[in-house]
């Protein structure tokens, strides 16, 4: 739009009768345009390095743009020029809320090209560990979610559960955020005695916590207020768009690639049929409102617990790695694995010519492809709605850019 | 001598102040000197009781928000950190005075001391005790809306000289918001005006004495049924009175950044926060002493027995304080429970539900006071 349209628009609207004769010949004097104002790269909303340019009409978001490239960090091409393995450690770094779901996808890419089999129990803790972190991911995503919204008190109360988190995570691999734990051809090392216990004892608390949760927040009335039938995405819009992960199913797509596309062991989970995948159905609002994409997200850290608790009953002792070399030469060739990040379909794509570095790691980043959607959902929205909008597409600006 | 500047408050700790230093007077002080130094020792002693409660309420603010959320709050500056105001006003005044290029320079500064200056205005009609207090204001309660208001003015100016976006959206949130509450706050607290037929806060008080400090206090359903409605009426439009959440829109934190008070730093930053923790106070103690007792409570009652003067002020004093804070719990309690609504709920919730149901609170509850009150023996 621009600004001559502007002004023909404004003025077409006082000459709508609105204003008495006097003041409308003075307003034809006056130039108005909307408002440009930068939301980011610093701003409480934007969750991290994002710049979104938003024209604003009063309280009004006539256009919303968003601009990316601030947290580049040319992970790709670092794929081409380190060693397989050495790879594993930037994985961590795109969707850090979920490192372990990246380092997951990473190494299933390479393990596809290498055609080798992974032991069983590495299966077990490899689907532990990115369930917990999809819990974790999805507490990170409700709580500052919240925040957004302007309820700050759930945000900590849901730190404290996914301290709790990093916690068992520290304990088995050393490291909070970052973990690098699942290694192409299995896991690092061996849950530490008394590890799997206290993930069940987490479950079990995990399971109270989260019905204050829901009580707390996601039924609040002035949350539902905030959220429901702000943001729709209709079911075909989604599709149009490539979502993926809870943007999806928010709109009532019945898609997960841990049913539709199984991977590791979800084959066997989901024939016991251990967990149902949520979908959005407008019970508040509209069908893929803001509401429901929470909504989504919610359900979802209940039915990760039941994974959980799933392989916790069906773990048994063995080898956590596969027999492999320090320096892997992975055989030429290509492959395409994609798996159900917490925040949609995380991709690998993968080529080698044989040697000890990759020719090509591609990654399909979930946050980058959803985050297209806001241009198209933002305009005509209040200003509010557009950080409600923001906050529900759920995105991490480390995977965005790279 | 009675001096025209202080002839409004005859009886006030002003006049008092005043009456002494005449007699400690030396005689090479002209006699211009008393006045002036009455009324600035006065304002002294104001200032100091809305810092001291400022203070406290920012203190309070951490320990309450520190709490809900599984956290201690301050606890290193001084026991459970209830020296931490202190440092915090000993950082900000060290902290670099900042005027930002492009913004309007004089405004800019004016906008802080403005907002202040309203609340301590707003501060004078507040009477600590019964005979202690620096203006008996016979419509004290007019004092105190009015006062109150001209914050808006001054959050308009900053949001205007900051030349921020945020600022702007900021300020135009606040003009929008407490225009739209004003009304239904005023209305709300005509009900009481009407059952107590007074608008000076200590007269309003005397009315709800007896029923052993508690069970005159108005908004018992027994003294008046529309009371409590008009009641969480007025809770709700000093909740946007004051930019609390769920109506902190002037300053959205997770929307527009800090709102009006983005460009704001150091001294003048807290300038705004001490105006909101006052205000929330005052709004809180105008609540007590027109729904609920105001001086009286079972403690006052019990010292009017002993009739020892000085500790009937104090425990007046003591309950006033405590309503207040009690009030001030309330809202912090909310602010860290609830989401933010938005502006167009605001806007709906003000214009189109809260000032109709005050209107009919103020029918209703004046037919009762007409029609049914003179029957009540216990009212009368």
């Amino acid at each position: 739009m621009t600004s001559t349209e502007t002004q023909a628009g404004s003025i077409t609207r006082t000459e709508g009768g609105v204003l008495p004769t006097g003041e409308r010949e003075f307003m034809l004097d006056v130039k108005t345009s909307d408002l440009e104002i930068n939301m980011g790269p610093q701003h409480p909303a934007t969750h991290g390095v994002m710049r979104i340019l938003c024209r604003a009409d009063g309280e009004l978001c006539t256009g919303a743009q968003p601009h990316l490239g601030y947290l580049h960090r040319c992970a790709e091409k670092i794929g081409e020029s380190v060693e397989w393995l050495q790879y594993l450690p930037y994985t961590d770094r795109y969707d850090y809320l979920a490192a372990m779901n990246n380092n997951l996808g990473y190494s299933m890419a390479v393990e596809k090209l290498m055609g080798i089999e992974i032991p069983r129990r590495a299966l077990m803790i490899r689907t532990i560990c990115a369930e917990l972190n999809r819990i974790g991911s999805h507490l990170i995503a409700f709580g500052t979610y919240g925040l957004d919204i302007g309820a700050f008190t759930p945000f900590l109360y849901m730190f404290r559960e996914r301290e709790w988190m990093m916690a068992l995570f520290e304990k088995i691999c050393g490291a909070r955020l970052t973990y690098s734990y699942i290694r192409i051809g299995g896991v690092f090392n061996d849950a530490p005695p008394g590890w799997l216990s206290e993930v069940e004892r987490f479950c079990d608390t995990f399971d109270v916590k989260w019905q204050e949760y829901v009580d707390l927040l996601m039924v609040n009335h002035i949350f539902v207020k905030r959220t429901a039938n702000v943001g729709v995405i209709p079911k075909d819009m989604a599709i149009d768009f490539g979502l993926t992960g809870p943007m999806l199913r928010g709109s009532g797509v019945d898609w997960d690639l841990r049913r539709d596309e199984p991977y590791e062991l979800y084959d066997e989970i989901c024939r016991e049929g251990v967990f149902e995948i949520p979908l959005g159905s407008g019970e508040r609002g509209t069908l893929g409102d803001c509401w429901d994409r929470v909504y989504v997200r919610v359900m979802e850290m209940r039915e990760a617990i039941k994974i959980v608790r799933w392989c916790l009953d069906n773990i048994e002792p063995g080898p956590v790695i596969a027999d492999i070399p320090k320096t892997l030469k992975i055989p030429p060739g290509e492959a395409y694995v994609g798996i159900e990040n917490p925040r949609g379909e995380l991709g690998h794509y993968v080529v080698s010519d044989g040697g000890k570095v990759a020719t090509r790691v591609r990654v399909r980043a979930p946050s980058f492809v959803n985050l297209a959607v806001l241009e198209a959902i933002m305009p005509g929205t209040l200003l509010a709605d557009a950080i409600a909008i923001i906050g529900s597409t759920d995105i991490v600006v480390g995977e965005t850019d790279r | 001598m009675v001096d025209p500047v202080l002839s409004l408050a005859a009886e006030s700790q002003t006049s008092q102040i005043n009456d002494w230093l005449w007699t400690v007077k030396p005689d090479f002080v002209p006699g211009w000197a008393v006045p002036l130094t009455a009324v600035l020792l006065a304002v002294g002693i104001a200032i100091a009781i809305v810092s001291m409660v400022t203070m406290a309420g920012t203190w309070l603010e951490r320990k309450v928000s520190g709490h809900i959320q599984c956290r201690y709050g301050p606890m290193r500056v001084g026991w459970h950190g209830w020296l931490q105001p202190i440092a915090d006003g000993v950082k900000l005044l060290l902290k670099e005075d900042m005027v930002p290029t492009g913004a309007d320079r004089p405004l800019f500064l004016l906008a802080p001391a403005l907002v202040l200056a309203s609340i301590f205005g707003a501060m004078v009609a507040f009477p600590l005790a019964p005979d202690f207090y620096f203006a008996d204001v016979d419509l004290g309660i007019f004092m105190i809306l009015a006062m109150t208001s001209t914050t808006t003015i001054g959050v308009v100016m900053a949001g205007w000289a900051s030349n921020s976006k945020w600022s702007l959206y900021g300020a135009m949130r606040e003009a929008a918001q407490v225009i739209a509450y004003e009304v239904p706050l005023g209305i709300a607290l005509l009900v009481p005006v009407m059952v107590a037929g007074e608008f000076n806060l200590i007269e309003v008080s005397n009315g709800q004495a007896g029923g052993m400090g508690v069970f005159r206090w108005y908004i018992w359903p027994w003294m008046n049924p529309f009371m409590l409605p008009a009641f969480v009426l007025f809770f709700v439009a000093i909740l946007a009175e004051t930019k609390r959440a769920p109506f902190d829109l002037p300053e959205a934190e997770s929307e527009l950044v800090a709102g009006f008070m983005t460009e704001y730093s150091g001294i003048r930053w807290s300038f705004f926060f001490m105006e909101e923790y006052a205000a929330m106070f005052l709004y809180c103690v105008v609540g007590s002493f027109f729904f609920f007792g105001g001086f009286e409570s079972p403690l006052t009652s019990l010292a009017r027995l002993t009739d020892v003067h000085v500790l009937v002020q104090v425990a007046a004093a003591v309950t006033i304080v405590t309503k207040g804070f009690a009030g001030l719990f309330l809202m912090m309690w909310l602010r860290w429970t609830l989401p933010r609504v938005r502006i167009d709920q605001v806007m709906t919730m003000g214009y189109k539900y809260l000032t109709p149901i005050a209107l009919a609170c103020v029918l209703g509850g004046g037919a009762w006071e007409v029609a049914v009150s003179p029957h009540l023996p216990w009212v009368n």
